[in-house]
């Protein structure tokens, strides 16, 4: 037997709605296929990893407050993508809004007043802008490859805040250790009830409603859309690529840069050499994976933000190796980027011995 | 179609919430930096939970989560575990500080035991080894073996610890060849054998011929394995992976602190406080002396009974710093708070300590 893919005349809405759920299911067959494997019971591997951590007022808090970094950042890379700008250096952004935000509670210690916060995630978004701006200019101006550019400042960033930290910005009374002193509170994000949760999923909800909204109902949505299919077509409409290019870096580098400082002044209250486990890399798959829309990014970071949760509860409750989490994750992005060809494809089986018969 | 998968829910949440929660009189549970198989640092820790596995057997359940980033996912972690019931949690990398702290005051019940940082609570207590006192050790030794009079240091992080670490393998090495070099370099990683080991390469064609190394992979003593120089290990007992090139290995042993921390929660005896051992408590232990000269090893030996005893301490004065500034007096040692906080080298390091 043989199958063949046949294109289709038009996208499939039904397979649209479907695939989602086909890749859904093949990742709990091929889970359940792996924790049988390795010994472990698959309902009980299945139940920790996609379901325990949406049983308990805590786990869903936390999943929330992993959640809100990816699926801002990737809201912001939705413009880029959909405009055709590449910006790969997310993490980089994210880095530099937090230092900048940051600056305002370790440089200006004794300014501590409504304001301050509000100032900080301000500065944040400043930094992360001007920030993403670098590679849109010199993508602009000099026509630098922006994939390049804007990954390698990802480089430059996060030695840029190891260098704060272990440097200028070190806590004098941290015995030396690469840290700067904990934000005053003042300096430090609003909680939502007892847990982690902060006022950062509210802006994130906000963020994406209004971008949503940019994306679908106003002219500047439909530039976003027209130069990233065509720049030939937008030019005709009097759109200007470059300056698309910049509007689509500074929002990304200045989302980003919220996430950052929204990151830095809620969970974790000082600087310090590691601040973000690869959220400006993550949020490219979870861009992707919401279709490069807000609304389906907001889903898709709470699917991702689950993995990482589930991941955990399985080493916790079963012992197994965090590989195995590692490598359920990939195989989940792995189907749903793969079922995605049906929207695009029909699939067409063909039993060998009709084949035969055609040959003879 | 939905229907059944509302059914199988509700048997999985029925099925698998009661599981949990056996027969135990006690859980306890580490959070790990790395991999339970990076054969160094989080291997020897694992090693340290499954000796308290084997001491207590069904009366102690354990728990652990592997490869926890010192960043925002580290709070995560450790809750998790404060609330999957752990009453004693051991958090073994310095960036977990603060979050534990965090923790441990929503959970003022359960036992908290972070390594290496410094900052306690009624629930929190510290735990560290004197490392510095086997780096002392192979010190001396390099210098004896060495032919070109200069080690390669391969460093993870300049925070005390580490530089403690440094400033004590070459005083060791001064005591036998006051002109000994030491070139450190630093991979900013506690665990990334592919750096680790470009590290030692880079070492090897700068004209060192002995390496040592405060990262925690098995890389570095590969790569003096291949090119047939000398090395010592890490964490763990290295042996396997340079059998010819490994002259000892500074070994973390947590066994016994794990088994004597459990045991006082298990009795209601515990308490906060900083626990520090070294060579005399077990805490530290060296590795067989192999690939060496009798009279080296028989050396090696004695000095390592010599610090056991407090006979000797490795930061004995006179001790000057980079700039020739003297730090520690001609026979005085230097108090523990001064290593626990050191962030200046000694003389005739070959390197600046970012400032």
């Amino acid at each position: 037997m043989r199958i063949e893919l046949i294109r289709r005349a038009e996208q499939s809405r039904r397979m649209a709605l479907l695939s989602p759920v086909i890749a859904v299911g093949l990742t709990v067959v091929f889970s359940a296929a792996v924790f049988l494997i390795s010994g472990v019971d698959p309902l009980a591997g299945l139940y920790q990893l996609f379901i325990a951590p949406l049983t308990d007022a805590w786990s869903l808090s936390e999943l929330v407050v992993k959640a809100v970094p990816l699926v801002l950042i990737g809201v912001g890379l939705a413009v880029c993508y959909l405009s055709n700008n590449w910006n790969i250096g997310a993490e980089g952004q994210f880095t530099i809004g937090a230092i900048t935000g940051s600056m305002i509670p370790l440089l200006l210690p004794d300014f501590q007043t409504p304001f301050t916060l509000p100032l900080m995630l301000v500065a944040g978004i400043l930094g992360g802008a001007a920030y993403g701006l670098i590679p849109g200019l010199l993508k602009t101006r000099f026509g630098a490859n922006e994939i390049l550019t804007s990954l390698m400042l990802v480089y430059v960033a996060t030695l840029f805040l190891d260098w704060l930290v272990r440097g200028p910005w070190r806590d004098p009374m941290g015995y030396g250790f690469p840290q700067t002193e904990r934000f005053n509170s003042a300096a430090r994000m609003i909680m939502l009830g007892d847990g982690r949760m902060s006022v950062s999923a509210l802006v994130t909800l906000v963020v994406v409603a209004l971008m949503a909204v940019m994306l679908a109902k106003t002219l500047k949505g439909f530039e976003i859309k027209v130069l990233g299919a065509s720049p030939r077509a937008g030019a005709f409409a009097g759109f200007s690529a470059k300056k698309m290019t910049l509007f689509a870096f500074a929002i990304s580098g200045g989302l980003a840069g919220l996430a950052g400082i929204m990151e830095v002044s809620g969970v974790i209250g000082k600087l310090q050499p590691s601040i973000s486990p690869g959220y400006g890399f993550a949020a490219i798959i979870v861009a992707f994976l919401g279709r490069l829309n807000p609304v389906g990014i907001l889903i898709a970071g709470l699917v991702l933000a689950l993995t990482y949760l589930g991941g955990e509860g399985i080493q916790v409750a079963l012992g197994v190796s965090k590989r195995m989490s590692t490598v359920l994750q990939g195989v989940l992005l792995f189907f749903v980027l793969a079922c995605d060809t049906l929207i695009l494809y029909r699939v067409r089986f063909i039993s060998s011995s009709r084949k035969a018969g055609a040959h003879a | 179609m939905r229907k059944m998968l509302l059914l199988a829910t509700t048997a999985l949440a029925f099925g698998f919430g009661t599981t949990a929660g056996q027969a135990a009189d006690l859980k306890a549970c580490w959070v790990y930096i790395g991999p339970v198989g990076d054969f160094g640092w989080t291997y020897q820790h694992d090693q340290g939970r499954l000796d308290v596995v084997e001491h207590f057997g069904d009366k102690v359940e354990t728990a652990f989560v592997e490869n926890v980033p010192e960043g925002p996912d580290a709070e995560r972690a450790i809750e998790r575990l404060a609330r999957d019931g752990c009453g004693i949690i051991f958090t073994t990398s310095f960036g977990y500080m603060d979050p534990t702290l965090t923790v441990a005051e929503k959970y003022p019940d359960v036992k908290f035991e972070h390594a290496t940082g410094y900052k306690t609570a009624a629930n929190v207590a510290t735990y560290n080894s004197k490392f510095h006192e086997g780096r002392y050790i192979i010190g001396q030794i390099a210098a004896k073996v060495s032919q070109t009079g200069s080690a390669g240091y391969i460093a993870s992080f300049p925070i005390p610890e580490v530089v403690s670490g440094i400033n004590a393998f070459l005083l060791g090495a001064q005591s036998v060849n006051p002109d000994f070099k030491v070139k450190v370099v630093w991979v900013s990683s506690w665990f990334d054998p592919g750096k680790e080991a470009d590290a030692a390469k880079a070492i090897f064609d700068q004209g060192a011929d002995i390496i040592t190394q405060h990262t925690d992979s098995t890389a570095p003593l590969q790569v003096a394995q291949e090119r047939g120089f000398k090395g010592f290990g890490q964490a763990s007992d290295m042996i396997a992976f340079a059998p010819t090139s490994q002259l000892t290995s500074i070994i973390d042993d947590w066994g016994p602190y794990y088994i004597h921390r459990v045991q006082a929660v298990l009795d209601g005896t515990w308490t906060s406080g900083q626990t520090w051992d070294g060579l005399k408590e077990g805490h530290v232990v060296m590795a067989p002396y192999t690939n060496l000269p009798e009279d080296v090893a028989a050396a090696a030996k004695e000095l390592e009974g010599k610090i056991a005893s407090g006979e000797f301490h490795p930061f004995t004065g006179p001790i000057l710093d980079q700039a020739g500034v003297e730090k520690v007096a001609a026979g005085a040692v230097l108090a523990d708070g001064d290593i626990l906080g050191m962030n200046w080298y000694v003389k005739g390091i070959d390197d600046q300590l970012p400032q």
